[in-house]
């Protein structure tokens, strides 16, 4: 997006705090989560390179050294306990400016962030190779047997210190719980037990990289293997262009508990065949094969036609993780030919329209409750406990209500099973209001319910209430008379199965005597009153209020 | 209408041009009040006077004042009680009324003296005769020449409590643009008797002011936003879509989530970004089957995918949560639809989700979510771009914009974006795409069937439209209740 310094400052402050920014135009680039590759200044450039046709995409390679030079990292058994997955591999002759060594460290803070989900599934670790020396050992120790000097330090801590040390840190204390309490830290050793690093926490002191470093060791340990290759492949993919032979890394071998020996980067390139008829039909274009191929081309997807002509064989690269299945490679082709060229067609696809009777129904009495006087408000859902509890004279344990696990602050505690908290906050703020103030709610509460599938299930409410400086308390009974009047339930003059008919209750949230349960067809879908005085208070009113509850489900 | 008042009124200004209500009042003999009363009610019937208003102020005795014109000064009395041989100060204080104002005015006057004899207070004259000064300047107000005195000695005696100045409005009248001396008394309604014995005819009524504003109706109201709701589920109805039933806040993470391909360690999978539930804590009735193809599908691949890699977990499907998206309930629709022998549908629903977000002048806890999808064989992205550009013409937006989007459950994805004439720039309004192949086809549709699908906040579309900043000046218990009394229709395509 084309932008610049003041236009985004007018955006986000206002034009008055704009005046003497730049004007100079700045390009905003938006990078798709899935797209690793974007997201350093290497990836973006090579990306638009190829793009604009004036660089073929690269072809990446994973060269195996002379035999017995192989770096290896070794898993001991102990790593299952904690952090199981680990990969590796070498770039040579790498020579870093300052600007790209910066950006090393960027892009891997970057995918420490997103795919690596701050570094719970996947941690990077990169050495100066020329410091330390192989095989390397992957093992997992008690944290106070672990001792070294970490990154940034100048003397040696154990584990358990480290862990005290980071406790204030800005940026590492975020990533301490993830082995703060295993029996078992990650370290990974060289040879001479020189420490490489703690994932993912922090590496040692001693194979710090520096802009001089020629040989750079890369190691990730994981939760999740696949994201750790598709890290490791995105960092060599990315840095391998500083290398003496460009586009290459060398591999390591890492033998698991088992034995069992891996080689990485896999580096490795998929082929994928399009049909040309099928990726047309997908977009909504018609375009000839080879045009096909060569706009997957320019999106780093290198690709021919078939001999059929009817096909396009599609290589995906190791820099292209998020390319997983035809589809991906359908919107590549769509994006290269741009959405905004795409041209505008409307499907043939004939329905009948219709209404989910409960909303219809709903939407006919927000209506009619209107047209009886009664102002719609807007509530929330969630609030606090004590909004559905404590404040309307009820203990919490007895409502049927759903708890949220992880509330940021009280006002998300409990999802409502009643609307009249909602309504009388909506009055305590609208104290200049003149008087009466009728206020109505049609909306859901949501209810435990052992039969629902998800062990809970939503209510459709009406609520209305008055404020006055008497309660009016036949104000709400005549719209309940009203709404029933709408309904076809006629008045049950003898209380039996037909009909509605009130029916006096004592309920904490009303006033003794002033409170009666509504009855419609034998069954009680709501509850009518003059709300309690200490209701009125805890909700930091003043005026008496009238209040009405009651499902409309049953009308449907 | 004091008729009888009005017309002496309007008889002497006919006869005079001009007079003052209070000269007014003393002529006719009548309260002031009254003539007032009676030029307002001329006013309010037709021009027939002007009216300017007047203020006069005039000095008038206090109590005190009159007694001291009737009797003299204080210090006057206190003179003549005084014997040519002197007096003890004692008797003086005993037997004249105001001894003690009196007394000391009369000394400092130089009229008399008080000297001690025998250790008491004796009162001799000093002068042989005395002019009553303050009685002679009460009696000139009291002979209306109140000009006579100055200023100073008019605030000396108002000090002392014997003048009070007195302030009267009266309004100096003249004839009106339609003055005459009779007047007809003007009807303000038409009555039901009138129209009865017709006795309307012939009767001047008084004009109405049309400048004033009318009662304002008895009425309720529809709130703000669900106004916009109600414009939005009009325009799916028009074109055609049925509404989901959206009323299931709380959902299992496996339709919210896994269902729609969304890998299980997706950042909105995190307690930061989603509402999870303690109670009811899980979900556990699953179609056995879809379960496991969308295990499947995550975890190794299948239908031409690659899958994601990983070991997907049926515990982490089952955690319930408060719906992220109306998207879950899509995903129900689309899993029982497939179910049956294939058949196009267009659907559509407007309802509530949950974030766990930072919040912020434009972001809630709970807000709004407008979804529309259509199911059909061979769909294409231009079918959703001209889709989405018939849906938004009855918006009223006819420029519309798209931008390559990520969303793990749709590919291709669009943003959208349109242009809005009144900010005069492009604005983001939604979210589209295809649905992936590896959302549909575990679910059991044809390979040839593609769902297109967009989604928007009916919010941020409502704050453009009634130009608000703050979101919470629009939804929850804080919304102004006088705002939404006074908000206008929603008209979107006007």
């Amino acid at each position: 997006m084309k932008t610049t310094e003041k236009q985004m400052i007018t955006n986000e402050q206002g034009a008055e705090q704009s005046a003497g920014a730049s004007e100079d135009v700045i390009y905003r680039i938006e990078v798709p989560a899935n797209r690793y590759d974007l997201l350093c200044l290497e990836g973006l450039v090579l990306g638009l390179l190829v793009f604009q046709g004036k660089l073929s995409p690269p072809r990446y390679k994973a060269v195996t050294p002379e035999k017995g030079s192989v770096q290896k990292l070794v898993l001991t058994p102990a790593t299952q306990l904690i952090r199981p997955h680990a990969v590796a591999a070498v770039l040579r002759n790498i020579t870093f400016s300052q600007e790209s060594y910066k950006s090393f460290i960027d892009l891997q803070d970057k995918l420490h962030q997103n795919i690596c989900r701050k570094r719970s599934l996947v941690a990077i670790g990169t050495h100066d190779l020329d410091t330390i020396v192989g095989p390397f050992t992957y093992d997992a120790k008690p944290p106070g047997d672990i001792k070294f000097q970490p990154l940034n330090q100048d003397k040696e801590y154990t584990a358990t210190e480290l862990m005290d040390l980071y406790s204030t840190h800005a940026q590492l204390k975020q990533y301490l719980h993830i082995i703060k309490d295993s029996p078992v830290y990650p370290i990974i050793y060289d040879k001479n037990g020189v420490v490489l690093s703690m994932p993912p926490i922090i590496n040692g002191n001693h194979s710090r990289i520096t802009l001089n470093t020629r040989n750079v060791f890369i190691e990730c340990t994981a939760l999740d293997l696949t994201k750790a290759k598709i890290v490791l492949d995105t960092l060599v993919c990315t840095f391998s262009q500083y290398c003496a032979d460009k586009y290459t890394a060398e591999c390591c071998e890492v033998v698991l508990p088992d034995g069992n020996v891996t080689r990485y980067p896999e580096l490795a390139y998929r082929e994928e065949v399009v049909s040309v008829q099928k990726t047309n039909r997908y977009i909504g274009i018609s375009e000839p094969a080879d045009k096909i191929a060569k706009l997957l081309t320019k999106m780093c997807l290198k690709s021919e036609v078939a001999n059929s002509k009817e096909e396009v064989i599609v290589e995906v690269p190791p820099s292209r993780h998020d390319v997983i299945h035809a589809c991906d490679i359908y919107e590549d082709v769509a994006v290269a030919f741009g959405y905004n060229n795409i041209k505008k067609t409307f499907p043939k696809t004939s329905t009948i329209g219709a209404q989910f009777p409960l909303n219809k129904l709903s939407d006919q009495l927000r209506e009619q409750i209107a047209q009886a006087g009664f102002t719609e408000a807007l509530t929330f859902c969630l609030c606090s406990r004590d909004d559905i509890a404590t404040k309307l004279g009820k203990d919490i344990k007895a409502l049927p209500a759903v708890h949220i696990s992880n509330p940021k602050t009280l006002e998300f505690q409990v999802a409502r099973t009643t609307l009249v908290p909602g309504l009388l906050k909506t009055l305590a703020a609208n104290k200049n209001m003149p008087l009466p103030l009728k206020l109505f709610e049609v909306s859901d509460v949501v209810l435990l319910d052992k039969e629902a599938e998800v062990g809970a299930r939503n209510e459709r409410r009406v609520c209305a209430l008055n404020c006055n400086k008497t309660p009016g308390f036949e104000i709400i009974h005549g719209l309940l008379d009203r709404l029933m009047q709408l309904l076809e339930v006629p008045r049950s003059s003898n209380k039996d199965g037909i009909g509605y008919y009130l029916k006096a209750v004592d309920d904490p949230a009303y006033f003794p005597q002033r409170c009666a349960e509504v009855v419609a067809s034998g069954q009680v879908i709501g509850i009518m009153g003059v709300l309690h005085p200490d209701v009125i208070t805890k909700f930091d009113l003043t005026h008496p209020v009238a209040c009405l509850e009651i499902n409309i489900e049953p009308f449907v | 209408m004091t008729s009888d008042v009005s017309e002496k009124v309007l008889e002497y200004v006919g006869n005079y041009g001009s007079v003052d209500t209070l000269d007014l009042a003393e002529f006719l003999h009548m309260d002031h009040q009254k003539v007032v009363g009676a030029v307002k009610s001329l006013q309010a019937a037709g021009d027939f006077l002007t009216a300017e208003q007047q203020v006069h102020k005039r000095w008038e005795l206090t109590e005190e004042g009159m007694s001291v014109v009737d009797r003299g000064s204080h210090e006057a009395i206190v003179y003549n009680a005084v014997p040519v041989d002197g007096i003890a100060q004692s008797v003086i204080m005993q037997t004249v009324p105001n001894a003690k104002v009196g007394l000391s005015k009369a000394m400092s006057s130089g009229w008399i003296t008080v000297t001690k004899n025998a250790g008491e207070p004796f009162v001799t004259r000093k002068v042989d005769s005395i002019k009553d000064i303050v009685r002679e300047h009460l009696q000139l107000i009291v002979s209306k020449s109140p000009s006579e005195i100055t200023d100073t000695q008019k605030q000396e005696y108002k000090k002392r409590k014997l003048l009070l100045e007195v302030v009267t409005k009266s309004f100096l009248l003249g004839k009106g643009k339609d003055f005459s001396t009779s007047v007809e008394k003007m009807e303000t309604e038409l009555t039901q008797e009138m129209i009865a014995n017709g006795s309307w005819k012939g009767r001047n009524f008084k004009p109405y002011n049309l400048d004033s504003f009318g009662i304002s109706p008895e009425r309720g109201h529809l709130h703000t936003l669900l106004k916009v709701r109600d414009q939005f589920r009009q325009i799916f109805l028009e074109m055609g879509f049925s509404e989901m039933p959206t009323n299931n806040f709380i959902e299992s993470s496996f339709w919210n989530f896994d269902a729609l391909f969304q890998p299980q360690q997706h950042p909105a999978r995190d307690a930061h970004d989603t509402f999870f539930i303690s109670e009811p804590k899980l979900s556990t009735q699953f179609p056995s089957d879809y379960v496991e193809h969308v295990k499947r599908v995550h975890s190794e691949g299948g239908y031409g995918s690659q899958g994601y890699g990983y070991e997907w977990k049926i515990e982490e499907a089952q955690k319930n949560l408060l719906r992220t998206h109306t998207t879950a309930v899509s995903a129900r629709m689309l899993y029982q639809l497939a179910q049956k022998e294939f058949y196009p549908a267009k659907y559509f629903s407007i309802d509530r989700v949950f974030r766990n977000e930072t919040l912020d002048a434009t972001h809630l806890a709970e807000f709004h979510q407008v979804e529309g999808l259509i199911v059909d064989r061979h769909l294409t992205l231009g079918d959703l771009i001209g889709t989405l550009y018939e849906f938004f013409r009855k918006l009223g937006i006819t420029k519309l914009n798209f931008k390559p989007a990520y969303n793990p459950y749709t590919e291709p994805s669009m943003e959208i974006f349109c242009y809005h004439t009144g900010l005069r720039k492009w604005i983001e309004v939604g979210n589209s795409g295809i649905f992936r192949p590896e959302m549909l086809l575990p679910m059991g549709f044809p390979e040839d069937v593609n769902v297109i699908a967009w989604g928007l906040s009916l919010e941020r579309p409502t704050m453009i439209k009634y130009g608000l900043n703050n979101i919470r000046d629009l939804v929850g218990p804080r919304v102004n209740v006088q705002m939404v009394h006074d908000n206008p229709m929603c008209r979107l395509d006007k």
